[in-house]
C-alpha cells in the first residue's frame, strides 16, 4: 500500500484551495475526485460570484474553477490527480479505500483533508418521486454542463440562493419558469436575485408550497397551495400549474459519511445543514491528521470554503513540520476575510451553527 | 414589499436616485442593492472612486454622484445586476437607461422594443440607442434604451421572450 | 432539447455516440452521461421503483442519491448520471433490485 504525504479528498474550491497552498509550501498532494472533471460544483456556476477581489468577486464560477486548475498544474511534478476515483472508506490509521472503474486500491496518508462537499436535500409532498422532480443543482448540471434543457416549463421550490440563480439560469437556456415558490413568508436568498428574476417575469410566490405533482410517467402538472402563518396548507387555496419540470431547491446537507466512519466525531447542527464533523479552530478533525474544510463542515458559499481551503493547507503544512514564510500573517488575513464574509445579515444561521458546534483550542 | 416577492416599491427606489433631478442631466449609476450582503465589485471597479463600500464588504455601497461620470462598469461588474445608469435629456422629453444584459440574442441597435417595470409589467416601448458588449465586460452586455422621460424612475429591464 | 446557444456558455458541435436503449438505437453526443443523453432523448422514466413499480428518474444528477439507477451492458445499479456514454451501450430499464 502506498503511502502518501497529503490526500485531498474532493477536488471541488476547497479542495483545490487546499492544494494550492500545499503545493506552493513544496510538498505533494494526492487529490481525488469521484468526477471525470475538477471543480466540483464550480463548473456548473455561471454566474459572477459575490464577495471581494481576494475571492474572485465578479468573476464567473466557470472561470474561477479554470483559475484555481491551473494554479495548481503549476506544480505537476508533485500533485498526483486520481480522477473518476471514489472514495468508498475511510479508516482510523488513516487508510483509505478508493474504487476507479473496477479498481479496488488503498492508500494511506501522513494527513488527509476531506473536502466532499454536500448533497441535496428534498422535500415530501405526493408524487415527489416522479421523473421531472429534480434538485435545483441536477436541473443546473443538465443544463450547464451537458447542455440538456431539463425541460419546457419550470416551477422552483425554495427562494435560497440556489433557486434564485438557478431560476435565472433556466430562463438563459431558453426555459420558462412559471413560478418560484417559497414555504416561508420572507424570500432567503439575496433580494438582488430575486428583483433579477421578478423584472424578467418570474412570479415569486411567498407562504406557497407545492401540494403534489401529478403525471402518470413523469411531470405534466403540480398543484400549489397557500400556507398560513403555522405553515399548514390552506384548503380551498390550491392551484395548478402548467409545468413539466419541478425543481427543489431547499437546502444543502454536508456529504459527512467519510468523517463518520472514520470514527472522526460527528455532530448534528441544523444551521450548518445537518450532520458536520467536530473541527477545532485549525480545522483538524477529532482524528488526529484528518481535517476538514468546505461545505461538508457547514453549508456556506464557494468564497468561503475557498479560504477555508487555504487555511487548512496552511495548518496541515505545519503539521507536517514545514517552515511556510509568513504563515501567521496569511493565517490572520484569511481569518479576517472569513470574518467579513460571515458578517452581515445573510450569514446570522452559519454563525449561530458555528457557536452550536464550538472550536475545540 | 421586496422581502416577500423582490420588487421594490418606488418609496425605496426613489431613494437610490439623485434628489435633484437636473443631477441627471449627466448619466449616473442608481445603485439598487437593498440588503447586507458581502460584495464589492461596483467599489473596486469604479475608476472614478465614486463607490464606498469599505472596509466591512457587507455595508451597502454610497454612491458620490459628483464622482460618478455614469461610464457603466460598476453596472457589467455587480454580480447581482443590481446597478443601471440613467440620464435626462435637457432637450426632449425622453430619459436614457443603460443596463446590464445577458440574453441572446441581444437586442439590436435602432430596434423598437417593451420595456417592463421591477414587476416585470410592461410600461412602455423605447428605442435600443446602443448595445455595448466588450470583452471585458465577460458576457454582460450593457444595453442602452431611450423612452420617453416619465419612465424615468420605473423602468427596470426590457422584456425577454423566452 | 439539446441547448446549441447559451449567452454564457459555447456548446460545440460534439460527434455523436449511439448506443441501444430498451432495445431501440438512439444518439448521445462525446461528454454526455448516460441518464443526459437519454433525457435529451426525451426519456425521463429510468426505472421503476422496486414495491410499488412506480416509475423513477434521476434526482440528484451528481451520482448522491443513486435515483437513476439502470442496467448498463448487463450490470444493473449503475449510477447513470455520472456514467460516461460509450459507443454501443446497451441500456435498459431496470426492474427490481437487478440480478448481479
Amino acid at each position: 500500500m502506498q503511502e502518501k504525504e497529503v490526500i485531498i479528498v474532493g477536488a471541488g474550491p476547497a479542495g483545490l484551495m487546499a492544494a494550492y497552498k500545499i503545493l506552493e509550501a513544496g510538498a505533494n498532494v494526492t487529490l481525488i475526485d469521484r468526477n471525470r472533471n475538477l471543480g466540483g460544483q464550480l463548473i456548473k456556476q455561471t454566474h459572477k460570484f459575490f464577495g471581494s477581489e481576494k475571492q474572485y468577486a465578479s468573476k464567473r464560477g466557470i472561470d474561477i474553477m479554470n483559475i484555481l486548475i491551473d494554479k495548481i498544474k503549476a506544480y505537476e511534478d508533485r500533485l498526483e490527480i486520481l480522477n473518476e476515483t471514489s472514495v468508498v472508506g475511510m479508516y482510523k490509521d488513516k487508510v483509505i479505500a478508493c474504487l476507479k472503474g473496477d479498481t479496488f486500491f488503498k492508500l494511506k496518508g501522513k494527513s488527509i483533508i476531506v473536502a466532499t462537499g454536500a448533497s441535496e436535500k428534498s422535500i415530501p409532498f405526493e408524487n415527489n418521486d416522479l421523473p421531472g422532480v429534480y434538485a435545483a443543482g441536477a436541473v443546473q448540471t443538465l443544463m450547464n454542463e451537458y447542455g440538456v434543457k431539463p425541460g419546457d416549463k419550470v416551477v422552483m421550490v425554495g427562494s435560497g440562493n440556489i433557486g434564485l440563480i438557478v431560476s435565472y439560469q433556466l430562463l438563459q437556456a431558453g426555459v420558462k419558469v412559471k413560478a418560484l415558490v417559497e414555504a416561508a413568508p420572507k424570500i432567503s436568498g439575496y433580494l438582488v436575485h430575486a428583483s433579477k428574476i421578478q423584472r424578467l417575469g418570474v412570479d415569486i410566490k411567498t407562504s406557497t408550497s407545492i401540494k403534489k405533482a401529478i403525471g402518470k410517467d413523469s411531470v405534466e402538472k403540480v398543484e400549489i397551495w397557500d400556507l398560513d402563518p403555522t405553515w399548514q396548507g390552506i384548503e380551498g387555496s390550491e392551484q395548478i400549474l402548467d409545468v413539466d419540470t419541478v425543481c427543489i431547491s431547499v437546502g444543502l446537507a454536508p456529504l459527512t459519511e467519510l468523517m463518520q466512519q472514520l470514527g472522526a466525531e460527528v455532530r448534528y447542527i441544523k444551521e450548518l445543514g445537518g450532520n458536520v464533523p467536530v473541527i477545532d479552530a485549525r480545522y483538524q478533525t477529532t482524528v488526529k491528521g484528518v481535517y476538514a474544510c468546505g461545505d461538508v463542515v457547514g453549508i456556506e458559499e464557494a468564497s468561503s470554503a475557498m479560504v477555508e481551503g487555504k487555511i487548512t493547507g496552511l495548518n496541515v503544512l505545519e503539521d507536517l513540520g514545514y517552515n511556510v514564510l509568513d504563515s501567521r500573517q496569511a493565517l490572520k488575513a484569511y481569518h479576517e476575510e472569513l470574518k467579513f464574509l460571515r458578517d452581515g445579515p445573510h450569514a446570522s444561521k452559519v454563525r449561530s451553527g458555528y457557536l452550536k458546534r464550538g472550536m475545540l483550542t | 414589499m421586496i422581502e416577500k416577492n423582490g420588487i421594490a416599491a418606488i418609496e425605496l427606489y426613489k431613494q437610490e436616485f439623485p434628489e435633484d433631478e437636473n443631477t441627471l442631466l449627466k448619466p449616473k449609476a442608481i445603485i439598487e442593492c437593498y440588503k447586507e450582503i458581502p460584495c464589492n465589485p461596483c467599489e473596486t471597479s469604479c475608476p472614478f472612486d465614486a463607490i464606498h463600500v469599505g472596509e466591512d464588504i457587507n455595508a451597502r455601497p454610497q454612491i458620490d454622484f459628483d464622482k460618478c461620470t455614469g461610464c457603466g462598469i460598476c453596472a457589467y461588474s455587480c454580480p447581482g445586476l443590481a446597478i443601471s445608469i440613467r440620464a435626462l435629456d435637457k432637450e426632449s422629453d425622453k430619459a436614457e437607461m443603460k443596463f446590464p444584459y445577458e440574453f441572446i440574442p441581444r437586442p439590436t441597435k435602432g430596434q423598437m422594443i417593451n420595456i417592463v417595470d421591477r414587476a416585470g409589467k410592461k410600461l412602455t416601448k423605447g428605442k435600443v440607442l446602443n448595445v455595448i458588449d466588450k470583452p471585458r465586460q465577460n458576457k454582460t452586455a450593457l444595453i442602452h434604451i431611450e423612452m420617453d422621460k416619465k419612465y424615468l424612475y420605473d423602468a427596470a429591464t426590457v422584456e425577454v421572450i423566452i | 432539447m439539446r441547448i446549441k446557444k447559451h449567452p454564457i456558455l459555447d456548446f460545440k458541435q460534439k460527434d455523436k455516440v449511439s448506443f441501444r436503449f430498451n432495445g431501440k438505437i438512439i444518439y448521445g453526443v462525446k461528454g454526455d452521461t448516460i441518464a443526459s443523453a437519454l433525457h435529451e432523448n426525451g426519456i425521463k422514466k429510468l426505472s421503476e421503483s422496486i414495491h410499488l413499480k412506480r416509475p423513477r428518474g434521476f434526482y440528484c444528477a451528481i451520482g448522491n442519491c443513486a435515483s437513476c439507477n439502470m442496467v448498463v451492458d448487463g450490470k444493473p445499479n449503475v449510477r447513470t448520471c455520472i456514467t460516461p456514454l460509450k459507443e454501443g451501450m446497451v441500456v435498459e430499464n431496470q426492474v427490481g433490485k437487478g440480478k448481479v
